[in-house]
C-alpha cells in the first residue's frame, strides 16, 4: 500500500500552558473519508487547525503527500490542494454568495471559475437561488453549504471539515453529508471530517478515530466504531 | 421625511405637546441662566465684569421649545408608524437610480468647478476664495480615499494616517529646499532646474517614502487587531510628529520649513516674466493661474487615488482586503497570505497620503509639525466613517459636507451681533461642533454611513448590487 495522503506523527499542540493535543498519530489515505469524533473540548478543532499550521505543533510532524508541512506558513499549506471549512463556517457575511465563492477560487487565479461555479450549483442548488444575497443573511444550513462550496472552489484533493453539522436540522445534516459522500464516491475526494455528531459521522466515514482529552483512544472502521460498546456508551446514547 | 399626521390628531396631543414644549423651554432657559446668561469677562487686567446675555438664553429656550413641539407632533407622535430600522429607503432608491449618472456628473462638476467659481464670483481675482476652498476640500477627499483603502476596504483601524501625510510633506519640503540637492542638479541640468522641477520629481519620491513607512509601521502591528492596532497607529502618528518637532537639525523643529519653491506648470513658473506661464500662453498675468493649476493637480491626484482603488478592488489583492475585513481566519483558511495583504493595504494607503502631503507642502509652501496633529487623523477618519466605510462616493460626499461645512461656519458672522454671542465670538472655533452634529446625525439615521450599499466588485459576467439593508446590524 502506498504512503498515506496525510499523516500526523506524535503531534503535540499547546495554547500557552494548556496542552490541547498530547501526541496524536493518524493517517488519511487517498480517497478515504476519515472522521475524528470526540466530546466538546477534546481537541478536534485544534487538530484540524494544527494541520493547517495555526497553531503550530510544538512536537511531532505532519506530512502531506510525503512532504513535511509542520513548519510551513498556513497560506502555503492551503496552496497544496488542501481546503478547509473551519469551525463555525466563517463565511464572509457582508459579501454575496457569489463573492464568497470567488474568494475560494482566488488561489487558482479563477482559471476554471465558471465551470466550478456550475458544479457548485449542481451540488447545492440553493446557492444558485441565493447567488446575490449577502452571506450573513443565509440560513445556517445554507451558510454551511456555502462554506463547503467555497472550500471546493480551489479544487482541493483533501477537504478538511470542522463540524459541518453544528446547529443544523437533521434533514439539512443529511443533505450535506450526502453531498460529501457523493463527492468522495464520484470524484475520489479525500475528506477529513471533525464531528461531534458521532452517529452520522461514523456512518459516513470509512474509518474513524476517537479523540479524548487530546489523545486518540480508539480507531477503526466506521462500522466497527459504531458497534463498539464504549463508543456507543459515550457518544451514541440517545441516537443521532 | 414625511410630515406626521398632525391633522388627524385630536386637540389632546397638541395641547399636551404645547405644555411639554413650554416646560422644556422654561427648564432650558432656567438651566442656561448661569451657564450662558451670565458671563464674567476680564478687561485689561482690571476686575472681572459681569455681563448678561439673556437674549441668548431666551433664544436657546425658544429653540428647544419649538423643536420639541414640532418633534412631538411629527417624529415622536405616538400615532405615527415606526420607520424601519434601516433609515429612509428613499435615499437608497434614489441612489440606485442615480448611480450610473452620479459618478460622471460628479466628476464633470469637479472639472468645471474653477470655471463656475470664476463666472460666479465675477473674475479671476474674486474667485480666489472658492478655488482655494475647492483645493482644500479635494485634499481631504484624496486623504479620505487613501485612508479608505486601509480602514474601509481592509478594515484596519488606522488612527495615525496623518503620519504618512507628514512624511510626504516633509519629504518634499526637505528635498526641495536642500542646497546640496539643488547644487547637484544645478551642476547637471542647469541652475534653475531644481526650482522648476522639484515638485514633479519629489511627488513620486514622497509617495514611495510614505509607502515605505507604511511597511515599517505595518510589520510590528501585523499581529494586532482592532483596538490594539488603533492604539499603536495612534502612537505612531504622535511619534512622527514628536520627531519632527525635536529633530531640529533636520526639520527645523517647531519653526517648520519655509520658502518651499512654488508649483510650476511642468517646469514653467507662474511668474510675471518672459518665460512665465502667462506670457508663454499669451495670457495676461494673474496670480490665480497658479491656484487654478493647483486645483487641477489635486483633482488629478484624487482621481488617481479613486481609479487606483477601483482597479485594485477588482484585483485579487483588493478582494483579499475586503475578505480580510470580514474574517481573518477564513482568509487564512483560503490560502490568503494575510501578512502580505495587510502590508499592501497599509503601504498603498500610505502612498496616497504621501502624495497628498507633497501637494500640501507645495500649496502652502510651508510645513511645520502643527499641521500634522492627531486632529487631522481624526478628521480624515471621520470622513471615511461618515461616508460609509468603503464607499468612494460616500467618502467624497462626507469630505465636502464636513470640510465645506466647517468652512461655512466662518461665514456665520450674524452670530457676532452684540446681543447674541458678542463680537469676539469666533465661529470657526466651533468647527468640531459640526463633526459632533454630523456624527450623531449620521449614526442615528444612516448607521452605515451616507452611502451604505456597496456594489459587488464582480469582474466576471455578474454584476449586481449588494444592499446594505439586507444584512443584520453590527457586523465588523
Ligand atoms: N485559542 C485558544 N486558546 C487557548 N485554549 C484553547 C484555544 N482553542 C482551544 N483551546 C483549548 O484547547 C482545548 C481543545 O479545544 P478544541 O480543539 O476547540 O476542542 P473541540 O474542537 O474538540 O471541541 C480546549 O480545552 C480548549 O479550551
Ligand atoms: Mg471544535
Amino acid at each position: 500500500m502506498s504512503a498515506p495522503m496525510l499523516r500526523a506523527e506524535g503531534v503535540k499542540t499547546q495554547y500557552g500552558k494548556i496542552i490541547a493535543l498530547r501526541g496524536v498519530d493518524l493517517d488519511v489515505n487517498e480517497g478515504e473519508i476519515v472522521t475524528i469524533i470526540g466530546a466538546n473540548g477534546a481537541g478536534k478543532s485544534t487538530l484540524m487547525m494544527t494541520i493547517c499550521g495555526a497553531p503550530r505543533a510544538s512536537e511531532g510532524r505532519i506530512l502531506f503527500e510525503g512532504q513535511d508541512i509542520t513548519r510551513m506558513p498556513t497560506h502555503e499549506i492551503m496552496r497544496l490542494k488542501i481546503a478547509q471549512s473551519p469551525e463555525g463556517r466563517r463565511i464572509f457575511p457582508r459579501m454575496s454568495v457569489f463573492e464568497n465563492l470567488q474568494m475560494g477560487a482566488a488561489l487558482d487565479n479563477y482559471a476554471h471559475f465558471n465551470d466550478d461555479l456550475e458544479r457548485m450549483f449542481d451540488l447545492f442548488p440553493r446557492l444558485k437561488e441565493r447567488l446575490h444575497q449577502r452571506g450573513g443573511t443565509l440560513s445556517g444550513g445554507e451558510q454551511q453549504m456555502l462554506a463547503i462550496a467555497r472550500a471546493l472552489m480551489s479544487r482541493p484533493r483533501l477537504l478538511l471539515l470542522d463540524e459541518p453539522s453544528l446547529g443544523l436540522a437533521p434533514l439539512v445534516v443529511r443533505q450535506i453529508f450526502d453531498v460529501i459522500r457523493d463527492l468522495n464516491a464520484t470524484e475520489g475526494l479525500t475528506v477529513f471530517l471533525v464531528e461531534q455528531n458521532a452517529y452520522h459521522a461514523l456512518k459516513l466515514a470509512h474509518r474513524g478515530y476517537v479523540l479524548v482529552n487530546g489523545a486518540i483512544t480508539l480507531s477503526g472502521t466506521g462500522r466497527a466504531l459504531l458497534e463498539n460498546p464504549d463508543v456507543k456508551a459515550a457518544y451514541l446514547e440517545g441516537g443521532a | 421625511m414625511a410630515v406626521g399626521p398632525v391633522s388627524a390628531s385630536a386637540p389632546g396631543p397638541v395641547a399636551a405637546a404645547l405644555k411639554d414644549a413650554v416646560i422644556s423651554a422654561a427648564l432650558t432657559a432656567l438651566l442656561l441662566v448661569p451657564l450662558v446668561g451670565l458671563r464674567a469677562t476680564e478687561q485689561g487686567g482690571g476686575p472681572l465684569i459681569l455681563t448678561t446675555r439673556f437674549g441668548l438664553v431666551a433664544i436657546f429656550g425658544l429653540i428647544v421649545g419649538v423643536l420639541r413641539f414640532v418633534l412631538l407632533l411629527t417624529i415622536w407622535h405616538p400615532a405615527r408608524a415606526k420607520p424601519g430600522r434601516t433609515g429612509p429607503a428613499l435615499f437608497n432608491g434614489l441612489g440606485d437610480r442615480l448611480a450610473p449618472v452620479l459618478k460622471p456628473a460628479f466628476f464633470g462638476i469637479l472639472l468645471v468647478y474653477p470655471l463656475l467659481a470664476v463666472l460666479g464670483s465675477g473674475g479671476l481675482g474674486p474667485s480666489r476664495y472658492w478655488v482655494d476652498l475647492g483645493i482644500y476640500i479635494l485634499t481631504y477627499v484624496m486623504l479620505g480615499w487613501g485612508l479608505n483603502i486601509v480602514v474601509g476596504l481592509a478594515g484596519l483601524l488606522d488612527l495615525g494616517y496623518v503620519a504618512f501625510y507628514a512624511v510626504g510633506a516633509y519629504t518634499f519640503a526637505l528635498l526641495s529646499t536642500s542646497i546640496p540637492v539643488s547644487d547637484f542638479f544645478a551642476g547637471a541640468l542647469g541652475a534653475d532646474f531644481w526650482k522648476a522641477w522639484s515638485f514633479w520629481v519629489c511627488l513620486p519620491i514622497s509617495g514611495i517614502l510614505a509607502a515605505l513607512w507604511g511597511v515599517i509601521l505595518g510589520f510590528p502591528v501585523l499581529r494586532l487587531r482592532g483596538d490594539y492596532l488603533a492604539i499603536v497607529t495612534l502612537a505612531f502618528g504622535e511619534i512622527i510628529r514628536l520627531v519632527l518637532i525635536n529633530w531640529v537639525d533636520l526639520t527645523n523643529g517647531g519653526a517648520g520649513i519655509s520658502s518651499i519653491p512654488p508649483i510650476t506648470f511642468f517646469g514653467i513658473p507662474f511668474t510675471n516674466s518672459d518665460g512665465g506661464f502667462a506670457s508663454l500662453f499669451g495670457l495676461t498675468f494673474d496670480p490665480m493661474h497658479r491656484n487654478i493649476f493647483l486645483y487641477f493637480v489635486i483633482l488629478a491626484l484624487a482621481a488617481l487615488t479613486a481609479l487606483a482603488t477601483v482597479r485594485l478592488r477588482r484585483m485579487p489583492v483588493g478582494r483579499a482586503w475586503e475578505a480580510l475585513r470580514e474574517d481573518e481566519i477564513a482568509c487564512r483558511s483560503l490560502g490568503i497570505n494575510t501578512t502580505l495583504t495587510k502590508l499592501t493595504a497599509f503601504s498603498i494607503g500610505a502612498m496616497f497620503g504621501g502624495f497628498a502631503g507633497a501637494f500640501f507642502a507645495v500649496r502652502i509652501r510651508f510645513v511645520s509639525p502643527e499641521s500634522f496633529t492627531f486632529m487631522e487623523s481624526a478628521v480624515i477618519l471621520a470622513i471615511v466613517v461618515l461616508g460609509g466605510m468603503g464607499s468612494q462616493m460616500g467618502v467624497a460626499m462626507s469630505a465636502i459636507l464636513l470640510i465645506g461645512g466647517m468652512e461655512m461656519l466662518r461665514n456665520l458672522t450674524f452670530l457676532k451681533s452684540p446681543w447674541l454671542l458678542g463680537p469676539d465670538f469666533d465661529p470657526s472655533l466651533y468647527r468640531m461642533l459640526i463633526f459632533g452634529f454630523a456624527m450623531v446625525a449620521v449614526m442615528a439615521w444612516r448607521p452605515r454611513g451616507l452611502v451604505s450599499g456597496r456594489l459587488a466588485t464582480i469582474f466576471l459576467k455578474h454584476r449586481k448590487k449588494v444592499s446594505g439593508d439586507l444584512v443584520a446590524e453590527g457586523h465588523g
